[in-house]
């Protein structure tokens, strides 16, 4: 049963918690971009993605690639959630021997699509993927996470030009436009504006969410995959407003945030805050079932 | 028959896209010089023109292989191996099970000059753990190493091939016997000059041999189509009675044949001596292939003169 928005909202929150404790317990890691897209994923995994049930995968099932592998511990939060690996080894992040490595590795654990971590490289395997789903007749979509930082890598836009020419339509893109990288805000370090303009100049369609709200986010999704059921030609872009460090208020929009674990005390405050969010969440929400 | 290995290539995979369904075949607008051309005229639903963009026909190619395709894709071998960061992530890490084709090995290709050479590519993907390194000296032992890469190779591999023709060395019915040093030609029962060759330069290896004999100095040539896993076993057998070891090939002495010789020798206690004939730490440039060999210390005869001086 998908998960609807008010319940995806409590959720994120608490896959939020648990990745303040992992990067804590990890002492190293990106809670700055997990942030920003944990939202984004746990709508994906809990409402959108078709037969990604851990006892019975389905061969036609939908598929996800996390291109910025730095935000990794938000992919683990939402894989542990939903029971392929044990909440248990979610404090293993980062340790010698670990399958959860620093960045995502497919060998070391199977149920991540792509070994990703060098930016710029995931877009173009998911390509692949919805080329290969589509000459075998499955329906199956894929969807791929990019940072705004990342797309200032050429290979990006070699991809973005290529998957409009094989009319990916299965292909689905979220570009976590959080406005930080780790020499300082995108806009300075290497400016991508204008993003939209672009990748309609390539071929895409392009939605405009903010990335934090939940209803703006499903109902992206759900226009992306209605696009493709009608036999729509164009891959699609979805161009998510976020903030680095949301829902953490000492880590919005600090770009020292980007790839710095919080220390004990840090994630202490960290998770005071966000059970606060939560409790105000549930109860301006009602009951997650009506 | 002289024949290209990017031909006997070309050939091999229409042959193999037949019976193996999950071939696909991936090129980066050179379709006309790789050779896979070849397939995409005959399975245009399985063939994928990706423009000039390497890196993303690199990781597309992955994405095709964890969904249980066999991508063979085509470039010339420095282009498809300056995409290095891609293979290495993408592919290599990943364990995918992807063929990287690259042909336009070496200096042999002449005129074009140095940007289209392969010249450190051996090197490169050498470096790169799972991945198996493949040479074929022609266009039947080409044939042999595609039946290989498609029916029993797992994991990514690298291929290496040539623009130039080059003579039929690989015996008839010779079986296959993969990853394994190929004894070419022995001029006499006891050789003191062991030669070592892959690819193209096997040929010039074997005439080398063949005019040094007529002097009466006697050099067994051995075939290497395979640099990664190298063969050490067989070399450590075979160095036993010679005093010394020469390798040949149209690549950097940094990393390819030559290396992977010495790094064998290196962990025997006494061994014979070596020298590394091949592209020496220098850039190639353009000229005629012919003459390109002579200058870079390749041809037939430049190898038989340095053997003469050596012994």
């Amino acid at each position: 049963m998908a998960m609807q928005a008010k319940e995806l909202e409590t959720l994120a929150n608490e896959l939020r918690i648990w990745m303040i404790d992992m990067l804590a317990e990890a002492k190293s890691g990106h809670p700055g971009g997990s942030l920003s897209a944990i939202d984004l994923i746990t709508a994906l995994f809990f409402n959108e993605m078709r037969g990604i049930d851990p006892k019975n995968l389905s061969q036609e099932r939908d598929h996800f690639i996390l291109s910025k592998g730095h935000a990794v511990p938000a992919l683990y939060a939402v894989l542990a959630k939903k029971g392929f690996i044990a909440y248990e080894e979610l404090k293993t992040l980062r340790q010698t021997g670990s399958r959860l490595q620093g960045h995502p590795d497919r060998v070391r654990l199977p149920i991540v699509e792509a070994s990703t971590g060098s930016l710029g490289q995931g877009l173009s395997v998911a390509q692949g993927m919805a080329i290969s789903y589509r000459m075998d007749g499955l329906s199956s979509r894929v969807y791929c996470l990019i940072g705004d930082g990342e797309i200032q890598e050429g290979q990006i836009w070699e991809a973005a030009m290529s998957a409009p020419k094989f009319q990916l339509s299965n292909l689905c893109v979220i570009l976590d436009h959080n406005n930080g990288q780790i020499d300082g805000p995108v806009s300075q370090v290497m400016p991508i504006e204008p993003v939209q303009d672009k990748w309609k100049a390539f071929g895409w369609d392009v939605i405009q969410i903010d990335g934090h709200t939940m209803e703006q986010i499903l109902a992206a999704y759900q226009t992306s995959r209605a696009a493709h059921e009608k036999g729509s030609k164009k891959p699609t872009l979805i161009l998510a407003q976020t903030i680095k460090g949301k829902g953490v208020s000492f880590m919005e929009n600090q770009i020292g945030w980007h790839g710095v674990a919080p220390s004990a005390e840090d994630a202490r405050k960290a998770r005071e805050e966000l059970q606060i969010h939560s409790l105000t969440n549930s109860r301006k929400g009602g009951p997650a079932h009506g | 028959m002289a024949k290209a290995t990017r031909q006997a290539f070309g050939e091999s995979l229409v042959r193999l896209g037949a019976d193996h369904p999950q071939i696909v075949v991936l090129d980066a607008d050179l379709s006309k010089s790789t050779k896979s051309e070849l397939f995409a005229k005959m399975f245009p639903q399985r063939f994928f023109e990706m423009g000039i963009a390497e890196a993303n026909m690199i990781g597309t190619a992955a994405g095709m292989a964890f969904t249980g395709k066999l991508p063979f894709l085509c470039s010339f071998g420095c282009f498809l191996t300056g995409r290095y960061d891609t293979i290495r992530l993408s592919v290599a890490y990943a364990q995918a099970d992807v063929r990287l084709v690259g042909t336009h090995a070496g200096v042999g290709i002449g005129d074009d000059g140095h940007s289209q050479m392969g010249l450190e590519d051996i090197a490169l993907m050498r470096a790169l753990p799972t991945m198996g390194v493949f040479q074929p000296m022609d266009a039947r032992e080409t044939e042999h190493l595609m039946d290989y890469l498609v029916k029993e190779w797992k994991g990514p591999a690298y291929i290496r091939l040539t623009r130039q023709n080059l003579p039929d060395l690989y015996p008839k019915d010779a079986p296959f016997r993969p990853g394994k040093l190929m004894k070419i030609s022995e001029t006499s029962s006891n050789p003191k000059v062991l030669c070592l060759a892959s690819g193209a330069t096997v040929a010039e290896s074997v005439k080398a041999a063949q005019s040094l004999k007529a002097q009466g100095v006697s050099m067994s040539v051995w075939n290497a189509h395979c640099l990664k896993p190298f063969d050490e076993k067989t070399l450590l057998e075979i160095i036993e009675p010679v005093d010394l070891v020469i390798t040949v090939e149209d690549h950097s002495v940094i990393g390819g044949l030559g290396t992977c010789v010495a790094e064998a020798l290196a962990k025997t206690s006494r061994h014979p001596r070596l020298i590394k004939l091949g592209i020496q730490d220098l850039f190639g440039e353009s000229g005629i292939a012919e003459e390109l060999y002579e200058k870079f210390g390749i041809s037939a005869k430049a190898i038989e003169n340095r053997v003469k001086r050596e012994i």
